[in-house]
């Protein structure tokens, strides 16, 4: 079960062209149930109707080989093709581009009429505004026509051929809150996500420095597996003074803010340095899904997880995999994130075929495989990850008695108090307030929910100079809180959310998974 | 395994967080569960017990004859409702038997009117008496209701000071003069005078009120002058306007806004302004984006966590997931495509009616899709409503029936398991829109259901 630590996802051979497997990974992992019917999900094997769902990411016919569209119509044959509806060229072959040469990408279109209809959900509004009375970024930016505007008011507009995506689009910082706050079920987000591929992909200037400047923040793992071979020069030279003043100067990146330091041992590195798993179990199993974050930066949470996770007895598997495409969604980057997707959604779907449940550290990434995966790609199997895709702490709360067992850990040592944010993202999958609520009880912990504002990072948001300020002001009253709480530690799921919370206040933040590891004595 | 709790309750206004916080102080473990953001943020955040009683039979009786064509021979009239009440109490024995509060009995809406008093503290007004206010909502109607924001305090139509409505012209869902003029015509007794003032053109046209709410809660800067000054030397030329029944001209002593005086600093706003015009300062309730909504979500949501209730939003019941003797033991959570089971000893639903999807219907019925629940109706469709728009529409009244523990009852009015609990709109009885008494019925629910959860829980 450690076959898979030597290879992240970035090997030519993981990226589509490699013999797919999770097709018949039911067979391996909780045998029997492949194609019998029992009612078991079967991994990889779509049920009727599972894969078509439509997705907004159609790729027009030169990229997709004309069987892509049929598998959908033919689950019955399902099984015996690709696990993923691979052979999908990417205009930059197929790997992690690093030099980001707008040439090396033709402007294809993507979007040839086979829109995803969005009909039903642009006529299930009835214009409450609610979406809009929860917007952060409409709340300090008057320029920002909100959530209803880009949404369903957009999706008609541009039923005219005539019509071009608003700009203001790029405005909106993909976190879902519109989603959310609708009593009455429109896809906003996905509303969003569409429009902001269209207008990236039809209207901006590919040569812009913007663009560039979005797609190198889209592409954060990229930089990031880069600097991590030199990760002391990278944390030096990315924060270095002149070098921050071009930056922002030519790229717009501003310079208040610090890069984040690159771990000198990335969590993948100690992982294959331990022998990977020490614990195995095939009847527990979870395939951890670290994202780029605990990998390159903070691999601590990596650990946490790992540790916590063997504490209880699963056996941890660690597949190659790419980043979730958080990023790539909120700077319309459709094609990135499809490319890094069908990695993804390959070897997580063949874990889940041995048997693993997926489980991520970071609520954007797995907001981004249940939720943005099989809204905007029609890839096989991604039905099946979107449903066995959980939060760490949310998983352990849903299947072992983690409460009774922090109980009778009999708590910490030395008392620490903490500050907690809930990720947007996190409030979407119901799971906000699920760190105050474990560790209310643990003796020698005390936090305080700081409140149901955004941080105003979003992700990429607050990277970009001309969004600066309203990142800051949007997250003003969430450090307000913070200084106002007893704790002098932050606590977050979301490593931009916590970026945000020590740039705004300077505490230090940690994830719920390192006070869990403290507490069990993991 | 389950994520378990004594008490679960499903849905997040007003009904779904009384229940909770009743079971909770009964010294229940609860836990509260609902699908999207609470929809109090789309309420005006005034609390009606009971405004009027409308009329359950037509002017003159409906000849007989067949229901469908026969309809447009012989359309129904109804009379208006009787009201405004002075006193919601005294109403309540006339309504019919099988309306909410003739079924958990006038004490439960006093206890429930109290309990929100208890957990509105300042914010809100009008415990001190059983008797209704009368508050004007934007628009020009003046509505009876028992409990209103503080905010919404120097508004009430029972004051007799001249009042100023101000207006401004990129709101275009509120004509303050228009407001002013519906006024005077419902006959208040004071002076009234609307005006339209530069402001929130300093905005761009289509700003958000919460974006104005921001603007003057940081007191930000607009064009130079800071935001709560600019808006008070927008508004002072018309201090004046308003003229008295000779023709004479009184200096107002009250102004009223559009309910966007701040968000998390309103009263600090409020009282700025007052004391920059030499009046008394108002916010007038709206429709959504309602800020006093979504300021009493805040604070009923700090309630539920300084009462210890567990509570998640964005995840949907979406059924029972087992069952036995009558009683439920869990329910399914929809986390994003897979279920989670979340077991209790009680249940109480609080999901809402048509609107807040406590309820659904198509062509073929109407059905409340968590516990399955019976819903009285008739089984000709044409049979779901009245002629006369503003008549005792039979589908208002849809909902599950409750027995007197508030457990909603099959065709035979037998409970239907032992511990399931409704509360709110999803309970049926009630011509809420007509008879202004959703909060009432809300509270008066919420508190017996809560009650009687934590009960069923203990035993």
């Amino acid at each position: 079960m450690t076959r898979d630590t030597a290879d992240d996802g970035d090997g030519g051979d993981a990226n589509g062209t490699t013999e797919p497997s999770g097709g018949r990974g039911g067979g391996r992992g909780r045998a029997g149930c492949g194609n019998c019917g029992c009612g078991e999900p079967s991994p990889g094997v779509p049920e009727a109707g599972r894969d078509e769902q439509p997705s907004i990411f159609v790729p027009d016919e030169g990229e997709v080989p004309d069987d892509g569209a049929g598998a959908a119509a033919d689950p019955a044959g399902a099984a015996e093709r690709a696990a993923t509806d691979g052979g999908v060229e990417s205009a930059s072959g197929g790997s992690d581009s690093t030099e980001l040469d707008p040439d090396a990408y033709d402007p294809v279109d993507v979007f040839p009429g086979g829109d995803l209809d969005l009909r039903e959900g642009a006529d299930s509004c009835y214009k409450c505004t609610s979406c809009d009375t929860s917007c952060p970024v409409a709340e300090v930016d008057d320029e920002f026509p909100g959530p209803k505007f880009q949404g369903p008011e957009q999706w008609r507009l541009k039923r005219k051929d005539d019509h071009d995506i608003d700009e203001s689009i790029t405005s909106c910082s993909n976190c879902m809150r519109c989603d959310d706050a609708c009593p009455s079920g429109v896809p906003l987000s996905q509303m969003h996500n569409e429009a902001r591929g269209q207008f990236v992909e039809r209207q901006m200037e590919k040569l812009s420095m913007e663009y560039i400047r979005n797609r190198i923040l889209a592409n954060y793992r990229t930089s990031a597996s880069l600097a991590s071979m030199f990760p002391r020069t990278a944390s030096f030279a990315m924060n270095f003074g002149p070098a921050r003043w071009a930056m922002e100067k030519v790229m717009g990146i501003p310079k208040e803010r610090d890069f984040p330091e690159f771990a000198t041992e990335t969590f993948r590195e100690w992982w294959k340095a331990r022998g990977g798993a020490q614990v195995e179990n095939p009847d527990k199993r979870v395939a951890y899904f670290h994202g780029c974050y605990s990998n390159y930066n903070t691999p601590e949470v990596g650990k946490a997880m790992v540790r916590v996770y063997e504490h209880f007895g699963y056996e941890v598997m660690v597949p190659p995999q790419k980043c979730s495409g958080t990023p790539m969604f909120a700077n319309g980057m459709l094609k990135d994130a499809r490319r890094h997707a069908e990695t993804n959604v390959e070897n997580l779907v063949e874990a889940i075929g041995e048997g693993a449940d997926v489980i991520a550290s970071c609520t954007s990434c797995s907001m981004s495989l249940r939720q943005e995966y099989p809204e905007l790609f029609d890839l096989h199997g991604i039905e099946d990850l979107a449903e066995h895709t959980f939060e760490a702490l949310e998983y352990l709360r849903i299947h072992e008695d983690l409460e009774g067992e922090l109980d009778a850990a009999g708590g910490l040592d030395d008392e620490r108090a903490f500050a907690y944010h809930a990720p947007c993202h996190a409030r979407n999958q119901g799971l906000s307030r699920q760190a105050v609520e474990t560790f209310r009880d643990v003796d020698g912990v005390r936090m305080e929910d700081v409140g149901d504002s955004c941080s105003g990072i979003s992700g990429t948001y607050g990277w970009k100079e001309e969004k600066y300020e309203k990142s800051m002001e949007i997250g003003a009253e969430m450090f307000e809180h913070m200084e106002d709480a007893e704790g002098e530690v932050g606590m977050t799921e979301c490593p931009t959310c916590a970026m945000q919370m020590e740039h705004g206040t300077g505490y230090e933040i940690e994830h719920p998974l390192q006070l869990l590891e403290d507490a069990l004595g993991a | 395994m389950a994520i378990n709790s004594d008490v679960l309750v499903i849905g997040g206004g007003l009904a779904a967080v009384t229940a909770a916080v009743s079971a909770a102080r009964e010294g229940a473990d609860v836990r509260l569960v609902s699908h999207k953001a609470s929809t109090l943020r789309q309420a005006s955040g005034l609390i009606d017990a009971l405004g009027y009683v409308p009329a359950t039979e037509p002017a003159k009786p409906l000849r007989d004859g067949p229901p469908t064509a026969g309809r447009e021979l012989d359309r129904d009239e109804w009379p208006d409702p009787e009201g405004p009440l002075a006193d919601p109490f005294e109403g309540i024995e006339r309504l019919p038997e099988s309306h909410p509060y003739q079924v958990v009995g006038a004490d439960a809406l006093r206890d429930g009117l109290a309990l929100f008093d208890d957990l509105a503290g300042d914010a809100y007004r009008g415990g001190h008496t059983d008797r209704n206010a009368l508050v004007p909502t934007f628009g020009g109607a003046v509505k009876p209701t028992a409990r209103y924001p503080a905010a919404a305090e120097a508004g009430l139509a029972s004051d007799e000071r001249p009042m100023l409505i101000v207006g401004f012209r990129s709101l275009t869902e509120y004509d303050a003069r228009a407001f002013a003029g519906r006024l005077e015509a419902a006959g208040v007794p004071f002076d009234v005078a609307g005006a339209e003032v530069e402001f929130a053109e300093a905005f761009r046209a289509d700003a958000k009120i919460t974006r104005l709410a921001k603007a003057l809660d940081h007191d930000e800067d607009i064009d130079g002058v800071p935001a709560r000054e600019a808006l008070a030397k927008a508004v002072a030329p018309h201090l004046h306007d308003v003229v008295d029944a000779d023709g004479g001209v009184d200096r107002v002593e009250r102004v009223g806004f559009p309910a966007f005086l701040g968000d998390d600093r309103g009263d600090e706003v409020r009282a700025e302004l007052a004391d920059r015009l030499g009046a008394d300062v108002f916010e007038v309730p709206m429709g959504p984006p309602s800020l006093p909504g979504l300021r009493l979500e805040d604070r009923l949501f700090d309630a539920l966590d300084a009462e210890g209730v567990r509570f998640e939003t964005g995840n949907p019941v979406v059924g029972v997931e087992s069952a036995s003797d009558g009683r439920v033991e869990a329910v399914a959570v929809d986390r994003k495509g897979r279920t989670a089971p979340y077991g209790a000893d009680a249940f109480v639903l609080a999901t809402g009616g048509l609107v807040g999807k406590g309820l659904d219907s198509d062509r073929e019925g109407v059905r409340e899709p968590v516990f399955d629940l019976y819903v009285d109706q008739p089984d000709d469709r044409y049979e779901w409503f009245v002629d006369d728009a503003f008549g005792d529409q039979p589908y208002a009244r849809f909902g599950v029936r409750p027995d007197e523990r508030c457990r909603p009852t099959d065709a035979d009015g037998e409970a239907q398991y032992e511990n399931v609990f409704a509360a709110g709109g999803v309970v049926g009885g009630a011509d809420a829109a007509r008879e202004k008494s959703a909060s009432g019925v809300s509270l008066a629910t919420g508190l017996a259901a809560g009650r009687q959860a934590a009960t069923e829980a203990s035993q």
